[in-house]
């Protein structure tokens, strides 16, 4: 799987260059800008960008809008957007296009290796991987809607990791729980939201963070 | 006033001669140097009332009210730049007169002006003078020297001018009657040199006696009024709040981009390799427990320093403004927010961040008392104002007198010369409006 970095930092540039080459992945480009990233993309047609929020030379969210025009250019190119912090409002706008392929994380989440592989395999492969903490400050400001709250604790863990973009399978590992178990909590919650139930994996996420996004 | 400076008589006899004759000497050296202040001054009157004249020629004029007759040429800018240049030779004749006044008056005036503009320009330049009312001082003050000036600084120079004539002028051969003003005095031969004599020693000894008494005429219109301190100092400290205020906002954006490119990165840094040292190692289960405590470690730290940035500098204000910060701010809130903006531009930094916080806390105060609710946020901009409202639907009853979070807000709003309104009554809704002087970039 071939993958382009945009990060300034040459500490963390490096880091994720070796983590992700330990992972199987190849690095076909580690640069420092937005624009190099443009470039780069363009130029290597990698299966996954990943790139930093904060990018020279604006030091802002040059990466997202860079992360985005990307998109723009080569249409569902996969991007994973890392950070030193999560906010609703960038989630909101990485998902804004309505198709997969985006992972939106913390810098802290590459401090497992294996997880963090795992979720640029599934950005790549046009899943979704959001932050846990997004995806809890999601559920805490839908804290006052009806049907969330009518959810049991159980039902409301498999909620969030559903919105993260895991798969069943990954959810009943997480859980320690069987799969089965996970499609009957899965099936219930949709009901109880009003959601139409869906075996992608994909458009399950997207419907799932559409209603607790409204 | 004048106490520090009667130097002279003191003890002459004690001292012996030479001291007395230099202090005599010295005061009769400045006065005449007041003397040679006191005729430049008229320079500036004459060429104000000039560039006036000038002016009036000139409106004249284009009413088609001026009828033949000689006329004083000129162009558009002639008067103002007369009137500029006169009012700064003004002031610089001023300040020498200050800065001679208290180095031999023993009297300390100091300069009563308003700052200069920071930008440049003429007609800025023209305004910042014109309204000074220390100008207008400045100006008293030729009038009044005219006077005062004649009676304590010419006139002793003028006995000792005259004596010395009196005294040597017969003896060369040229007749006393030549000099101005002094055919009242007939006194001819050793009469004239008598007379002479003692206008020398009259003007010698009142010259340092009447310095003093000149100092406290210059510093009654030379110096600052007490509105003119006050107004002087007020400036003073608007512009260093400013200074200070801007200074802070700077150091926290600092801090937040050192803790970025250095503390944080290093974390996630030594955290991959911690990664990368458990994915290599073949060791037991206690070493990998150890590796798995420390990686948490890192977590941990990297979520406390996040909080922490949050707290002093919240990134998103820094990449998006004030109006996509409050956005973020109501995505995380339990409340449905609904948020309006009719701002084109960024407000300074340090007023983002105030508004930012204080709209937080108002969120958060919704979330927490007014029960569940709707919430809309507006922001305006107009005549130099800052106007944010925050309106709910809640229970109402918030209080600014009770409650630290109001009274923080309001503290916060202070800095900038903001003010916050509650109105909240039982049963709601509650209404906060934030005003705050700004200008947007």
């Amino acid at each position: 799987m071939r993958v382009v970095i945009a990060e300034d930092l040459f500490l963390l540039r490096d880091g994720l260059t070796r983590l992700l080459e330990a992972h199987g992945f190849e690095v076909t480009a580690a640069v420092e800008t937005g624009e190099d990233l443009l470039t780069a993309v363009l130029a290597d047609k990698p299966d996954v960008a990943i790139v930093d929020v904060r990018l020279p030379p604006t030091f802002t969210d040059e990466g997202l809008r860079a992360a985005l025009a990307a998109r723009r250019e080569l249409p569902d190119l996969p991007v994973l957007v890392l950070s030193q912090y999560v906010e609703q409002l960038y989630a909101r706008e990485l998902l804004a296009g309505g198709s997969g392929g985006i992972g939106y994380l913390l810098k802290d989440r590459v401090l497992d290796g294996a997880q963090f592989a795992d979720a640029v395999r599934r950005v790549a492969s046009g899943g979704t991987a959001m932050d846990p903490e997004v995806v809890s400050r999601l559920l805490a400001s839908n804290a006052g809607d009806s049907a969330v709250a009518a959810l049991s604790p159980r039902e409301r863990e498999v909620l969030g990791l559903m919105a993260e973009g895991r798969s069943n399978w990954a959810i009943a590992q997480q859980l320690v729980i069987t799969e089965r178990a996970v499609a009957k909590h899965t099936a219930s919650i949709f009901m109880r939201l009003g959601l139409q139930p869906s075996d992608d994996d994909n458009r399950r996420v997207l419907a799932v963070i559409a209603y607790l996004d409204r | 006033m004048s106490g520090t400076a009667s130097p002279v008589a003191a003890s002459a006899s004690r001292r012996g001669l030479w001291p007395v004759a230099r202090q005599s000497l010295a005061g009769l050296w400045h006065s005449l140097t007041f003397s040679a202040l006191l005729l430049l001054g008229l320079g500036p009157v004459l060429a104000v009332v000039t560039a006036i004249l000038w002016t009036w020629d000139e409106i004249m004029m284009l009413a088609g009210l001026r009828m033949g007759g000689p006329y004083l040429t000129s162009t558009g800018a002639g008067p103002v730049v007369v009137i500029l240049c006169s009012l700064l030779y003004l002031r610089w004749l001023a300040n020498l007169t200050r800065r001679l006044a208290n180095r031999w008056c023993g009297t300390l005036v100091r300069q009563p002006y308003r700052p200069a503009p920071q930008q440049s320009g003429i007609r800025r330049q023209l305004r910042w003078l014109v309204t000074d009312p220390a100008t207008w001082r400045d100006l008293l003050w030729l009038t009044v020297n005219a006077v005062a000036g004649t009676l304590l600084v010419v006139v002793p120079v003028a006995m000792v001018v005259y004596g010395i004539a009196f005294a040597v002028l017969p003896a060369v051969g040229v007749p006393v009657a030549h000099l101005p003003y002094v055919g009242i005095i007939t006194a001819k031969g050793p009469g004239a040199g008598l007379i002479g004599l003692a206008l020398i020693v009259a003007g010698l000894w009142l010259a340092p006696r009447l310095l003093p008494s000149y100092g406290s005429v210059a510093r009654l219109l030379l110096g600052p009024t007490r509105g003119s301190e006050l107004s002087v100092q007020v400036e003073r400290l608007v512009r260093t709040r400013s200074d200070t205020i801007d200074a802070g906002a700077a150091e926290l954006r600092r801090i937040e981009r050192d803790l970025h490119d250095g503390a944080q990165a290093r974390l996630v840094a030594m955290g991959m390799t911690l990664d990368a040292i458990d994915r290599q190692l073949d060791a037991d289960p206690a070493v990998r427990a150890l590796l798995a405590e420390a990686k948490d470690s890192s977590v941990k730290a990297l979520s406390e320093l996040r909080d922490l940035v949050r707290g002093i500098h919240p990134p998103v204000l820094a990449d998006r403004g004030l109006v996509d910060a409050v956005r973020a701010l109501a995505l995380d809130s339990p409340l449905r927010v609904h948020i309006a903006s009719e701002l084109h531009g960024r407000p300074p930094a340090p007023v983002e961040s105030a508004v930012y916080f204080a709209v937080s806390e108002l969120l958060a105060n919704a979330s927490k008392h007014a029960g569940p609710c709707e919430a809309w946020i507006d922001f305006r901009h107009s005549g130099a104002m800052l106007r944010i409202s925050v309106t709910d639907d809640g229970r109402g009853g918030a209080d600014p007198e009770h409650g630290t979070g109001l009274r923080g807000i309001e503290k916060r709003l202070a800095a900038f010369d903001g003010v916050l309104a509650v109105s909240s009554p039982p049963g709601g809704p509650t209404l906060v409006n934030l005003e705050i002087p700004c200008e947007l970039s």
